[in-house]
């Protein structure tokens, strides 16, 4: 238990939200199903998000078996392939990535590293999840509908989405789509309300903005981001659905289908477009700030070592914030835009590549000389940063319009964004689990378990992407359900597409060791303690672990002290929590 | 995209000045010990987190402006010719704002008459509104015909449903009133419900220059500065 100072220091200023102790939950229904603790909240949007995002890893499964031996599998017909395509993507990046980050980390994290008892909307937080298991449950129904779900790919591009070529097209599968996402964006806005007031004042006393935890930096930013980003699909996701139901033609040009002239006229699917990827490029970082914030958390605690250039880390999380609003059209250099457009667009999102490059010298320097304990989350940790260059460094290639203009629709941006977008922040994702399973259910995840599903799945996502990046490059076209045998096709692309479908069945199989492991463990694995990677942040000096309801017991903590005194010379442990009022740190200053 | 990119410049210079109130160039590993917040009393959370709210509801009318304008650069089109009641109604919507700001201030007896006229007029405004769109379909106007005339229902419509939400607040607002008559407990909601009134009607005011042309040279400005 750590021991607390008391809510009494005369030197600190009062807190500016009143301390009070959230109400208790009344009856199994309200404690458990309809909970207003954030703790609770979280394990919900994480349990949800992992169960759909399953969904979406067999609905990949289906395209790989497609892609690796195309003609074996007569379920998976042109159009279902398309659907699996679209669900993937959508699921994957909005209902996965985002819901896990932002509404399972941001809930469980940013009340216990600030030093609060709840988020400060505790009944609307719980009404954010519930909208979002509805737009899940919306989503699932729309595989059961006749005709299916949407086939329109994860862009839901314009006219051809709601024309009856598209699975899904001229039934319900685009519209509960849309619905799907009109649901999300509404109960993302009501957790990201709780997230940014939340950080913004009801910081514990001495807990300046400087001393918060980059985590909450990330995630801070990245929901600042969302409330500013979203509203644009919502805007593109209420022009469509009135387009498909209504008759409006917002995107729709004059268009003759099989000889018959629709009664659209006047519309811009380029608008559509700019809507989309408004939201779709800052969505990228709203993935991968809260991502780059835990990691630089879990290499600080697992490398004993404080994180290298704090400061310059917070600047950067706030400049790639901003950046990320002014490069989006890079997604729609082949949309026929204007040139200087196209130059414009390059240079900024080359421009964003100093901050984030930034952070990733950081992360390398932070390790250099470092006391580098090689846990299973600090393995994550590494994993998503040579990822993560892999993925940056491909994303440059693809930064400059004459090198995208050919590589665009190949294989060779699928490999790009997913390693950039989709190993690399799982990775975080998964080091994370494996870092704060302790502290959410006071047991630590079984270590022999958790080896197989490491390695497994790092070296596996490599034998899946790296070719793949070759596949690409050799011209091979992405969203193709059958590419034949082109001409231009060497002969280790047909071998290289069944390795990649072996490995990406593999990879997927790990999971279940990882599922396993977060059943098993809850009641056999090793009692972790209170503050088993010996962290200096809040969430580890709870009174109780797991942290019971209101978090800290009758005082809210004070705190004395950044959140990265570890190895400090002279100090008679390698870690300094933030609520020591110990003497002054020496002035052994990291930049 | 120039009225969003405006929009975010606008957040962009708040944000600015509110980081750099933060003491973003402090070196915190050598602050050891207690110190004080660095940023000076904010607003209750309520008021911050309605505020908030009004910024997110900014930037869905400005991506719903932005749409516009591009619409308006790919396929010139005529702007959909507003009816003389158009101004009637948004004199309806300042005042109910003026009304709110009132019960906002008012601690006494006329609390009550304030929120009466504040939710009389913004009624108002929600059934002239529907009277605009009944005029402009019957002057040929209709949801499916121009894609200007579908960009004013579908503005219109969701600030209308937006002033719908802010007066179900309201109705609460008086449910609790009623209650409790302790008007002074009550004053923190009223002013809520007046700081979100004052967002919409903010948000109302640019959307009728667009939608009415009167902000086109303002905004042929701004895409020069843009490019």
């Amino acid at each position: 238990m750590a021991d607390l100072p008391h809510d009494t220091d005369p030197q600190l200023p009062p807190a500016e939200v009143e301390d009070v102790i959230p109400p208790h939950a009344h009856g199994w229904w309200s404690h458990y199903v309809f909970s207003q603790d954030a703790k609770y909240i979280a394990i919900q949007y994480a349990g949800t998000a992992m169960a759909i995002g399953l969904v979406a890893l067999v609905l990949s499964w289906m395209m790989r078996l497609q892609l690796g031996f195309p003609g074996i599998f007569d379920f998976i017909t042109p159009d279902a392939y398309y659907q699996f395509v679209t669900m993937h993507g959508m699921i994957m990046v909005v209902y996965l990535l985002t819901a896990l980050f932002l509404g399972g980390f941001g809930n469980y994290l940013i009340p216990l590293m600030v030093g609060a008892r709840d988020m400060v909307f505790p009944f609307v937080n719980m009404l954010s999840f519930w909208i979002y298991l509805l737009a899940v449950v919306v989503l699932v129904i729309s595989f059961f509908v006749p005709g299916g779900p949407t086939g329109a790919g994860w862009t839901l591009y314009p006219p051809q989405a709601i024309l009856s070529g598209t699975p899904g097209g001229q039934s319900a599968g685009i519209l509960l789509m849309l619905l799907s996402l009109i649901l999300f964006i509404i109960g993302f806005t009501m957790g990201g309300l709780n997230y940014v007031v939340t950080v913004l004042q009801a910081r514990t006393r001495g807990m300046t903005m400087m001393r918060l935890p980059l985590t909450v930096w990330g995630i801070f930013t990245a929901t600042v981001m969302a409330l500013l980003a979203f509203p644009a699909l919502l805007v593109a996701c209420i022009m469509m659905m009135f387009d498909r139901l209504l008759g409006t033609s917002f995107f729709m040009p004059s268009l003759v289908e099989l000889g018959e002239h629709l009664s659209y006229g006047g519309g811009s699917p380029i608008a559509f477009q700019h809507l989309f990827w408004f939201f779709g490029h800052p969505e990228v970082y709203i993935v991968a700030l809260p991502a780059f914030g835990i990691v630089s958390d879990l290499l600080a605690v697992h490398a004993r070592k404080n994180v290298f250039g704090y400061r310059m880390m917070v600047w950067a999380i706030v400049g790639i914030g901003a950046l990320s609003f002014i490069v989006w059209a890079h997604h729609m250099y082949v949309s026929g835009m204007h040139p200087y457009f196209g130059f414009f667009f390059a240079t900024t999102t080359l421009i964003i590549a100093v901050p984030t490059a930034i952070k990733v010298y950081n992360w390398v320097l932070t390790l250099w000389k470092a006391d580098i304990h090689l846990t299973l989350p600090m393995l994550f940790a590494l994993g998503f940063i040579v990822t993560f260059v892999n993925g940056g460094l491909t994303g440059l290639f693809l930064g400059n319009v004459v090198v995208d203009v050919p590589l665009s629709d190949t294989m060779f941006v699928v490999a790009h964004f997913h390693m950039v977008m989709g190993v690399a922040p799982i990775m975080v994702i998964l080091g994370a689990i494996y870092h704060w399973y302790p502290l959410a259910t006071g047991r630590m995840l079984d270590q022999t378990m958790g080896h197989i599903h490491f390695w497994i799945t790092f070296i596996g996502a490599y034998a899946i992407f790296f070719p793949m990046h070759y596949v690409g490059l050799v011209g091979v076209p992405r969203r193709y359900y059958e590419i034949g045998e082109p001409a231009f096709m060497t002969a280790p692309v047909e071998g290289l597409n069944a390795f990649i479908t072996v490995a990406a069945l593999t990879v997927g199989a790990a999971q279940i060791v990882f599922l396993f492991n977060l059943y098993w463990s809850r009641n056999h694995g090793r009692v972790a303690g209170s503050n088993p990677w010996r962290a200096t942040t809040l969430e580890w000096l709870t009174p109780v672990v797991p942290p019971e309801h209101g978090n800290w017991g009758k005082e809210l903590p004070l705190v004395y002290r950044w959140a990265y005194d570890y190895s400090l010379p002279g100090a008679p442990e390698d870690f300094i929590v933030q609520t020591d009022p110990g003497p002054k740190a020496p002035a052994a200053a990291p930049l | 995209m120039t009225v969003i990119l405006t929009f975010l410049a606008f957040i962009v210079l708040i944000s600015g000045w509110w980081l750099s109130r933060q003491g973003l160039a402090s070196k915190p590993w050598l602050e050891t010990g207690p110190l004080p917040l660095t940023e000076p009393p904010q607003p209750p959370p309520h008021r911050l987190g309605t505020a908030v709210f009004l910024v997110v509801i900014g930037g869905l009318f400005a991506m719903l402006g932005s749409a516009f304008v591009m619409q308006i650069d790919e396929t010139p089109w005529q702007l959909v010719p507003l009816p003389g009641l158009v101004w009637f109604n948004t004199c309806l919507l300042m005042l109910s704002s003026l009304a709110l700001h009132f019960a906002s201030r008012d601690a006494g007896h006329r609390t009550h008459v304030w929120l009466t006229l504040g939710s009389v007029t913004a009624v108002g405004f929600m059934a002239g509104q529907l009277q605009i769109w009944t005029t402009l379909t019957d002057n040929g106007y209709g949801l499916t015909g121009a894609p200007a005339a579908s960009f004013f229902y579908l503005i219109t419509g969701l600030h209308g449903l937006h002033i719908l939400g802010g007066l179900v607040a309201l109705a609460l607002v008086w449910f609790r009133l009623a209650q409790t008559n302790l008007r002074q407990n009550n004053q923190a909601p009223v002013a809520l419900c007046a700081l979100y009134w004052h967002g919409l009607l903010v948000i109302w005011l640019l959307l009728l220059a667009l939608l009415s042309g009167l902000g086109n040279e303002f905004l042929a400005l701004c895409r020069s500065a843009l490019t």
